[in-house]
């Protein structure tokens, strides 16, 4: 039985249904599980991650350029600790690059000590001013016409996909239930309970969590509110190809305008370079493809800050939605009465805010009700640990003890990233299992390389459908 | 932990050039070839069509089993194959590799590169749209197909109109998927001139010239592509359930950059001599990772010529005169070998290779130096796109050694 098991709770009746297992919900389920409660975690999709959490610029920020006093500014600096204490516990690759934002014009120029300030009053003080020869020194590759700099010695680069599926992973050890392809339709909130329509049946709980992503809104209206519309808006990225890496060391930011945070190129933690993303309002909520027009944009842009990396190899390209809404700020609020948290609108820093927004949610329903006894830690399972699959660290091809003690880590099936049949093995066995490529990417890195299966697709697609190996 | 072992000679890469070197080395020097494939062969493995061995071995066969006959060949000459050892890193002198059984450096005295080419994937094409699978290149559809017997749809686009292309088309059938389309950048004329009328009347299948797809669409499993005829500028759909993009080449040069090996600017392939020497004293290239792509067979030569050039290297010859630099000019993308050095052989076959971007049926070689015409050849065989144009090396006999690049080009 796991710790969390109350015996009084009937059987059929959750304490908390979690809506959404992306980066935010996964969070707030593994926060959850630290208390007596029985919860679930619902997502229509069949992996955890799989939407907006998968594609995104994964930094890791400072909250630096948040907007002060905002519940995303406070959120952002304290989730930007918490996550990077917790990566390191759990081994979600994360590498501190710091970043550089660099002004390209006067009036971008003119607008940094400004940017300086806001990030002291952000509570963030380690930012400083450089002039253009000292950006050049920093980033030689850059192209002509930098004016000046400031340096955000904290931002970082983390794995998005490990943070979610460390969240979720540590949440199902401490008996959350993992109730995946199962989209939410509808809500019926009765007295002591909600009838959550699924799918592929009811859920009932007590108190439900709406972290729903681009569909919060629909969500929200099923509780009878309206107080925001999701707008989705598209980020397109190239990612180029690892031997590009050389050719830039810190996160390149533009300089924030009215109209967003702009292109940036970054190192991955994967170890390749990535350029984007755009800022386009959709209407269609599931559009994740890329486009022409973004593509021109990009190349345009990544033209000015590092013409070198336009002519390399790209990689991959892909396209995330963020869940944009006609408010600055995140939808926060708790509804007692209803026992319904709303968390929506996480638009553009969710993967930073995660586990900030994950205590501040297990604060609001404590607040409004709901009966928070901590787990004591004797009683928690350990923290799991997480495949490694970025590049500063060691992987189990370059590690003559892994490959020792089990020759399938010496066996490499991904040759462009070095993935192992040991690591795919593991993947498939691991408590939430990969159920198609994307996902076996996602928790290897298998087929994401330059040649994108031009080796290793059929394999890795045999290992993926239990190795039936050759015909 | 690291094993350490040492080799006179190491190969990287077990295809028809390292196989063939080899075999060519192992009678009197001590060989390894590491192969990162369990088992060695190269692309021929999962080609599974005749066509293979002509030059070399002076018969005709089928991709596996020419690729099986050079790894005995190998073998049975004495060389060593390390199969399932990847070199994931190196100093030129040094390989760091992984295998099943544990991680071993190998020092070498000679390095031969033959690491071979891949097609461009989708991503790297640029080509927006959706991200479903059905998306494949010429090389994991063969490996679907032929390794591992998987399914691979019932319609299919293939994009490109190259030999590869045919390839495809032939692996399709095989598979019981209809190619629906196939597409060609390029005019009519030039279309055909490449391989396009003979594989057009023997499998039926429609080919749109002067066509891109522009688009991939479909959420899972793709169900369609948009095309764009620029000779319209009209755009349409095609239904497809998969869609395989062949051709546009790029070498394997990975570890040939990592080293800060001199590459071609038009192949991206790194810069040999017609020894086949790189820059790094006693690291040499053969294969396709050089001239991406050439049929097998000459890949194999490659492989031959690679190995006299190493085992000079080994008896001490040092002392290089410098080369002479040879550049392709429009519509001659690439050319190599891109060096040549006084009292260096001939390259492989007595020709350069040369990659065009146009055809021209009866093309006139023309190679300047100095702003001076030194060399004109007319070749009896046309310049046609998406596959090699040999170029006899006559055309330099007039190359002044001590004189700047050379560059060639096509006579308009
Ligand atoms: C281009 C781009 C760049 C970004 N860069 C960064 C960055 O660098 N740093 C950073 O911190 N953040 C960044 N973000 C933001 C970050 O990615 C998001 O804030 C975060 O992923 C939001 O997580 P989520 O869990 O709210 O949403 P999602 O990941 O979208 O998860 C919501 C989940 O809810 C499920 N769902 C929705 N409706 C239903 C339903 N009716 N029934 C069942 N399940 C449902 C979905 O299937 C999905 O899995 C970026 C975003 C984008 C798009
Ligand atoms: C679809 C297709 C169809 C073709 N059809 C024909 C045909 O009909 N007739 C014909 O003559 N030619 C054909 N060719 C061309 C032919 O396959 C190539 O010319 C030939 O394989 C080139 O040989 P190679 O040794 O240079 O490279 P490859 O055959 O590519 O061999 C390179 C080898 O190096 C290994 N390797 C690479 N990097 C490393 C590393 N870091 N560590 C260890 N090992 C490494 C690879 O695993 C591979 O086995 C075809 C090619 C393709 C793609």
């Amino acid at each position: 039985m796991s710790p969390n098991q109350p015996a009084a709770a009937p059987a059929d009746v959750f304490d908390v249904a979690v809506v959404g297992a992306g980066v935010v919900g996964s969070a707030v389920a593994r926060e959850l599980s630290g208390y007596r409660l029985r919860v679930a975690l619902v997502d229509a999709r069949h992996d955890v991650g799989d939407v907006t959490s998968k594609a995104n610029t994964a930094i890791l920020h400072t909250g630096f350029d948040a907007k002060p006093g905002s519940l995303e500014a406070r959120l952002v600096h304290d989730g930007y600790l918490l996550l990077t204490d917790y990566a390191e516990s759990v081994g979600i690759p994360v590498e501190r690059t710091g970043a550089l934002l660099v002004a390209w014009n006067a009036e971008q120029h003119e607008s940094l000590p400004g940017l300086r300030d806001k990030a002291e009053a952000n509570g963030y003080h380690e930012t400083f001013l450089i002039d253009a020869d000292a950006v050049y020194e920093r980033e030689p590759h850059l192209g002509p016409g930098a004016l000046g700099g400031l340096v955000v010695p904290g931002e970082s680069i983390i794995c998005p996909w490990t943070t979610t599926l460390a969240y979720a992973t540590e949440a199902k050890a401490r008996g959350v239930e993992l109730l995946l392809g199962r989209t939410v339709t509808g809500a019926d909130v009765g007295a002591d309970a909600t009838t959550l329509q699924t799918s592929a049946g009811p859920i009932r709980a007590r108190w439900v969590v709406n972290a729903a992503g681009l569909g919060s809104d629909h969500l929200d209206r099923a509780f009878g509110h309206d107080r925001f519309t999701i707008t989705p808006r598209r980020g397109e990225l190239f990612v180029f190809d690892k031997l590009t890496r050389p050719l830039v060391s810190e996160v390149l930011l533009p300089v924030p305008s009215a109209k967003g945070k702009g292109v940036l190129i970054s190192p991955t933690i994967y170890g390749n370079v990535m350029l984007g993303p755009t800022a386009e309002d959709l209407t269609d909520r599931t559009d994740t493809s890329t486009s022409a027009e973004g593509f021109a944009q990009l190349l345009d842009k990544g033209r000015t800050i590092l013409p070198e990396l336009l002519a390399q190899e790209v990689t991959a390209t892909y396209a995330g939605l963020r869940a944009a809404t006609e408010h600055s700020d995140y939808v926060v609020d708790v509804d007692p009465a209803q026992r319904y948290l709303c968390l929506g609108g996480i638009r553009s820093t969710g993967l930073t805010s995660s586990m900030a927004l994950a205590q501040h949610a297990a604060d609001l329903l404590g607040g409004a009700g709901l009966d928070l006894v901590p787990v004591p830690d004797a009683e928690l399972p350990e923290p799991p640990r997480m495949p490694y699959i970025g590049e500063s660290g060691v992987r189990p091809f370059a590690d003559p003890e892994r490959i020792a003690s089990d020759p399938a880590y010496g066996e490499i099936v991904c040759f462009c990233e070095r993935v192992t049949r040991g690591e795919i093995r593991d993947a498939l066995a691991s408590a939430i299992p990969p159920t198609d490529r994307g996902g076996l990417a996602r928790r290897t890195r298998a087929t994401n390389g330059r040649c994108q299966g031009f080796y290793c697709g059929a394999h890795v697609d045999d290992l993926l459908n239990g190795g039936k190996g050759h015909a | 932990m690291r094993e350490q072992r040492r080799t006179r000679v190491a190969i990287v890469g077990g295809g028809p050039a390292g196989l063939t070197a080899a075999k060519a080395l192992a009678g009197t020097e001590d060989v390894l070839v590491i192969e990162r494939e369990a088992e060695a062969g190269g692309i021929p493995r999962h080609s599974n069509h005749w066509g293979y061995g002509v030059r070399d071995l002076r018969t005709v066969t089928t991709g596996p089993a020419y690729a099986r006959r050079l790894a005995e060949g190998a073998d049975e000459a004495g060389a060593e194959l390390m199969t399932s050892a990847m070199v994931t890193g190196w100093d030129g002198r040094t390989l760091e590799v992984t295998s099943p059984n544990g991680l071993v450096s190998v020092e070498a005295d000679a390095v031969v590169l033959a690491t071979g080419a891949r097609e461009r994937p989708r991503t790297a094409r640029r080509i927006p749209g959706d991200r479903p699978a059905g998306v494949y290149t010429t090389g994991e559809l063969q490996n679907h197909v032929h390794v591992y017997g998987h399914s691979v749809g019932t319609r299919a686009v293939v994009v490109g109109s190259e030999l590869v292309s045919w390839s495809a088309v032939m692996t399709l059938r095989h598979a019981g998927a209809r190619t629906v389309l196939m597409t060609s950048a390029r005019s009519e004329a030039d279309t055909y001139a490449a391989v396009g009328l003979a594989g057009r009347v023997a499998f039926g299948v429609p080919v749109a010239t002067r066509t891109t797809v522009e688009r991939v669409i479909g959420k899972g499993r793709v169900t369609g592509v948009e095309v764009l005829d620029h000779a319209t500028g009209r755009s349409r759909m095609v239904a497809c359930d998969s869609v395989v993009f062949t051709a546009d080449w790029i070498p394997d040069h990975e570890l040939a950059v990592k080293l800060g090996l001199n590459l071609q600017p038009g192949s991206l392939a790194p810069l040999v001599d017609t020894a086949l020497r790189t820059q790094a004293p006693g690291v040499f290239a053969a294969g396709n990772l050089l001239h991406p792509v050439d049929t097998a067979d000459n890949a194999a030569l490659d492989g031959r010529r690679v190995a006299a050039s190493v085992r000079r290297w080994l008896s001490g010859a040092r002392n290089l005169a410098d080369g002479v630099p040879v550049h392709a000019a429009e519509p001659l993308t690439w050319i190599a070998p891109g060096l040549v050095r006084p009292g260096d052989p001939a390259p492989v076959g007595g020709r350069l290779v040369a990659w065009t971007s146009e055809y021209v049926r009866f093309p006139t070689v023309v190679a300047v130096q100095d702003g001076r015409e030194i060399g004109r050849v007319r070749t009896p065989w046309p310049a046609a796109p998406g596959r090699i144009f040999r170029i006899p090396f006559s055309l330099l006999a007039g190359l002044d050694p001590s004189g700047s690049a050379v560059e060639v080009r096509l006579a308009s």
